[in-house]
């Protein structure tokens, strides 16, 4: 019971990390209808960002830890949106209006050339943290030779940062203007420009906001894992990806649901079964929605009234 | 107030506009008449610049609208309820009007709104229903509901008639009527329907085939005896 609750507790957090960067992926679907292939690897230039944020904040002496934490967020959100705004300006808005294939095709060149990009100016070796937040809460104690539950500060800070976001984004998008503009954008691009909408500006959003999230989750990770490579994105953009086709691609709040799923998953399959395979096991669920339910748990209807 | 000439528009190699010229006063209720394909929506989408006329100019309060973006025409005062209503049906009624008042500032939407609710009050029964889930006749009245929460010049209409029941149609060319009057809306109405909209109408244009072939006003038309067999003869 103990281990299980532990597991619980690493998969929500695992989970917490794939449904912000699912967001990103199911925002873009859902404007253009385009898999943004580079989204896994904007968010390991947000992990990036996030380790040279630290750097610079000890240089700067700010040692207070929620300070810089809270400023190597906003940096990595920055600069993370403004890589985030330009692959959608150089790479898939030229090919507006092309084949299908086209877009997909860019998404994979960039996603190629990003990699690069980072192990040019970083190196390919893996860049290693010194542990910022360390400690944690006792939850369960199993008592003498017993399995004890905890969670630590990082992990809670994690899933709390998560919710806390997922809350505002979500109000954003079915609150404001500019949430409805975006949804108006997804529903109906030439009438949502009859109404004024600049439509190019409002997809840039979307891919600004999807990259602002993937940089919040690439600082948490490493934070979390304490190291991280220019290869980063890859793994975790796949399993986002497939925690956003789970929980029904171009649904806000399936990706966060997919995002959980696809954490508990792993956590309770490499705790149970075997850590070797628990990639294996996320893709195989992603093979198994797309067979038996390609719209996912959220996913909408295809068809609609109109 | 809107000045439309020599306007060709193509859709790949189609040429769907051969030279359009015509001309809608401040005031007046316009209306263009013509049968399926003719280019009606066209010219509507044309004057919104999607598309793009290829040759020719659309003038719109003098101004030269021809190469402007979508988005930048309609914030000069133009709205349209365009062909198929076009509701954004995952949102709701309210959220489908604060769309159409997404440029406009917070102090005129309270005035807005309450105006599209007194011209359908309908609307305001279902203001939290799905566009998707209401019926033809009321997408139809949101899409002219959205359209005005932007407080046009010029309201751009196409077949706002289409599908509808009789009664509620005659509800709908009441409501035109109103905004020409009252709110001092200029209307450009596209119809298929030949007699409501002559008889509403100051002027009227016939379109065949992406060329005007006939305009008066809406009496002279109504009475011709070539408009008379081509679109008013049978029904009606
Ligand atoms: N998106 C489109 N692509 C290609 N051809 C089109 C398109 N829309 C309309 N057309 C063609 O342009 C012509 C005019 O169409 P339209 O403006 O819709 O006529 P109307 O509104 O008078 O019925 C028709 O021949 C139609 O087939
Ligand atoms: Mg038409």
């Amino acid at each position: 019971m103990e281990y299980f609750v532990q597991q619980l507790i690493n998969g929500l957090t695992l989970g917490s990390i794939y449904g912000l960067i699912a967001i990103g992926y199911t925002m873009v679907y859902g404007i253009i209808g385009m898999i943004n292939f580079a989204h896994g690897d904007i968010y390991m230039i947000g992990a990036f960002v996030g380790i040279i944020g630290f750097i610079v904040m000890a240089i700067l002496g700010i040692t207070w830890i929620p300070l810089a934490l809270l400023l190597v967020l906003v940096m990595a959100i920055v600069f993370t949106s403004v890589y985030g705004w330009t692959v959608e300006r150089i790479a898939y808005r030229p090919l507006r209006g092309s084949q299908r294939l086209a877009p997909l095709i860019s998404a994979l060149g960039m996603s190629i050339f990003l990699q690069n990009y980072v192990q040019l100016l970083q190196g390919a070796r893996v860049k290693p943290m010194q542990p910022m937040i360390s400690g944690g809460l006792q939850l369960m104690d199993g008592g003498v030779g017993g399995f004890t539950v905890g969670m630590s500060y990082m992990q809670i800070i994690i899933i709390l940062l998560t919710v806390v976001l997922m809350a505002a984004f979500t109000l954003l998008i079915t609150k404001t203007a500019l949430g409805r503009m975006q949804r108006a954008c997804e529903q109906d691009k030439l009438m949502a420009a009859l109404v004024g909408v600049n439509v190019d500006r409002t997809i840039s959003l979307a891919f600004v906001m999807g990259a602002a999230l993937a940089a919040v989750a690439g600082v948490m990770v490493t934070l979390y894992y304490g190291v991280i490579d220019f290869y980063i994105g890859f793994l975790a953009g796949l399993k986002a990806f497939t925690a956003a086709v789970l929980g029904g691609i171009g649904s806000i709040a399936g990706a966060m649901l997919g995002g959980l799923a696809i954490g508990l998953i792993e956590a309770l399959w490499s705790a149970y079964f075997s850590v070797e395979y628990k990639d294996v096991a996320a893709f195989s669920i992603l093979i198994l929605v797309l067979i038996f339910r390609p719209s996912g748990f959220l996913g909408k209807p295809e068809i609609e009234k109109v | 107030m809107l000045n439309i000439s020599g306007v060709h528009t193509f859709y790949g190699a189609i040429e769907a506009l051969k030279g359009v010229s015509l001309e809608v006063e401040t005031g007046e209720i316009s209306t263009l008449i013509g049968s399926n394909g003719a280019g009606k929506s066209t010219l509507l989408m044309t004057i919104c610049g999607s598309p793009r006329a290829r040759w020719g100019k659309v003038l719109f309060e003098g101004r030269d609208i021809t190469k402007m973006p979508t988005h930048e025409i309609v914030q000069l005062g133009i709205a349209q309820s365009p062909e198929g209503r076009r509701i954004f049906s995952r949102m709701t009624v309210y959220e489908n009007l604060q769309m159409g008042a997404i440029r406009n500032t917070e102090d005129r939407f309270e005035r807005n709104i309450s105006r599209v609710f007194e011209l359908f009050p309908r609307l305001k029964e279902r203001r939290n229903q799905r566009g998707g889930t209401l019926s033809g006749g009321e997408q139809q009245m949101l899409a002219v509901g959205r359209a005005l929460m932007s407080e046009p010049r010029m309201l751009l209409l196409d077949e706002p008639s289409l599908g509808l029941a009789p009664m509620v149609v005659k509800q709908i060319f009441e409501v035109i009527k109103q905004i020409n009057q009252d709110d001092k809306v200029t209307v450009f109405l596209v119809e298929q329907n030949a007699f409501h909209a002559l008889k509403l109408a100051h002027r009227g244009y016939v379109m065949v085939n992406g060329n005007i072939t006939m305009s008066g006003t809406g009496q002279e038309l109504l009475v011709n005896p070539e408009v008379r067999s081509a679109y008013l003869e049978g029904g009606h």
